[in-house]
């Protein structure tokens, strides 16, 4: 026993630093799958109060470009308003169309939030973006978050008034998109290698790919509504062994520079996958 | 102002100027990741305890873990180049207590060999564990060799400009008060 006390008394400083790497390492292989850890929850609290400060300050030297895109965003949506399209009148009468008021919000599948990012990472290996909304304020944990441009993440944890965002740029990040010529559908992730770019696959060869197609999100998508841009092709990488292209992409979302996002909620996901769990089950 | 002071205004210093400036730096290659943290506890002063030292690792990664939502990966770099600068420090050191008769790791008090040494030393190792964590699940040599490369080059040139921008002045102490 005496010989006991004696190692550890001699190896002390050893035995720490062993006990500092396993918990790090614990930490690190942990977080992964259970990133909900409440003290998690504190950081984000207050590595978020951090960011928001700083950003107030960033702010100010993106303003030129964030305005851009919204200005072009709202031509966008402007474009797409009812009162655009007019056809020859040929109604007798005029009819009050009672369905497009949902007053109950049982038509509605998607709700939109914004939400101003106060913090962002684009050099790591695996990015995250803190934004200045949390569950007080409706934003819940597998929600969907786009850019004016372009998508941007998934939400994966949530404070009272900051969420993190597990951004494209995360090796475990995996959005259903599709062709947006074809309406192929294939898996947009990222390798880690470089921010400027992410990965596509199952993309089969029959499909025919230029430089520069447009890929969105597909309507298989539980998060995402479909048809908002992924990105664009900039190379095909042609695998002489496998049936299928495998697509880098340029990302419609210019990660670095990203000031506002919106954040989607689907709101009959759960109902779907409570569904489609069932069905699994049964068989 | 006291050392402990010192230390406390260069740990928030260092974690601000890592998360909100050189984090920001728009990725110039997928091989460069600019890194400069880690100096402080290159910086630390000799008469630090080795337990502590192993501590202020664990607590200083940990810090910046919590800004890039990685707990533990910037931790186990940091504890690692904590727990084997004291080797280093000894093996390096060249004029006999040195160690005693200056404050902290410095060309000054080192040498400009020793110290490069050691700086090049203790980044490597920071550098290879932090990107070997990393790359854990998937990886291709070349691509980890690399980045390990590129990501010191731009650490060690990060720490020339910041030694010859913040000089430390270094007070020779004897030990016959």
């Amino acid at each position: 026993m005496r010989n006991i006390f004696l190692f550890i008394r001699r190896y002390f400083n050893f035995l720490f630093f062993v006990l500092a790497q396993v918990i790090a390492l614990l930490f690190l292989f942990r977080y992964n799958r259970f990133h909900e850890a409440a003290f998690m929850n504190v950081a984000t609290e207050g590595t978020g109060w951090f960011g928001s400060k700083y950003d107030n300050v960033q702010y100010y030297f993106n303003l030129k470009k964030t305005n851009e895109d919204l200005a072009k965003e709202n031509e966008l949506l402007r474009n797409q308003l009812l009162q655009n399209y007019s056809t020859p009148d040929s109604n007798a009468k005029l009819v009050r169309d009672s369905i497009p008021v949902d007053t109950l919000g049982n038509l509605r599948l998607y709700a939109w939030r914004g939400a101003k990012v106060v913090n962002n990472s684009v050099s790591l290996q695996n990015n995250y973006l803190t934004i200045h909304r949390g569950e007080k304020q409706g934003v819940k944990k597998d929600m969907g978050v786009i850019s004016p441009t372009g998508i941007v993440g998934t939400v994966i944890n949530t404070s009272d008034n900051y969420a993190v965002v597990m951004s494209v740029l995360h090796r475990q990040n995996r959005v259903s998109a599709k062709m947006k010529k074809s309406g192929r559908v294939g898996t947009v992730q990222w390798d880690g290698e470089s921010p400027l770019y992410v990965t596509m696959i199952n993309v089969p060869k029959s499909e025919i790919i230029a430089k520069g197609d447009s890929v969105v999100t597909s309507q298989y998508s539980y998060l995402f509504p479909q048809g908002i841009m992924v990105g664009t092709v900039s190379e095909i990488v042609d695998d002489k062994t496998s049936n299928f292209y495998t697509l880098r992409l340029k990302p419609a979302t210019d990660f670095h520079k990203v000031e506002y996002v919106t954040v989607v909620e689907n709101i009959h996901k759960d109902e779907q996958k409570k569904l489609e769990e069932a069905t699994k089950k049964n068989q | 102002m006291s050392e402990f002071v010192k230390n406390i205004i260069r740990f928030t210093l260092f974690i601000l100027v890592q998360v909100f400036v050189l984090f920001q730096v728009k990725p110039l290659h997928q091989f460069i990741v600019p890194y400069l943290y880690f100096l402080y506890i290159l910086w630390l002063p000799f008469n630090t305890p080795r337990l502590g030292l192993t501590f202020t690792g664990f607590v200083f990664g940990l810090t910046l873990d919590y800004f890039t939502q990685t707990p533990g990966l910037h931790a186990a770099a940091c504890t690692l180049i904590a727990y084997v600068r004291p080797f280093l420090v000894n093996i390096l050191i060249s004029q006999a207590g040195a160690d005693q008769n200056y404050k902290s790791p410095s060309v000054t008090s080192m040498g400009l060999a020793p110290y490069a040494t050691y700086v090049v030393i203790l980044t490597l190792l920071h550098h290879t564990y932090l990107v070997f964590l990393e790359w854990l699940e998937f990886g291709s040599f070349l691509y980890f060799f690399g980045k390990v490369l590129g990501t010191t080059g731009i650490s060690l040139l990060l720490i020339v400009v910041t030694e010859l921008l913040f000089f430390r002045k270094q007070k020779f102490r004897t030990n016959t008060v």
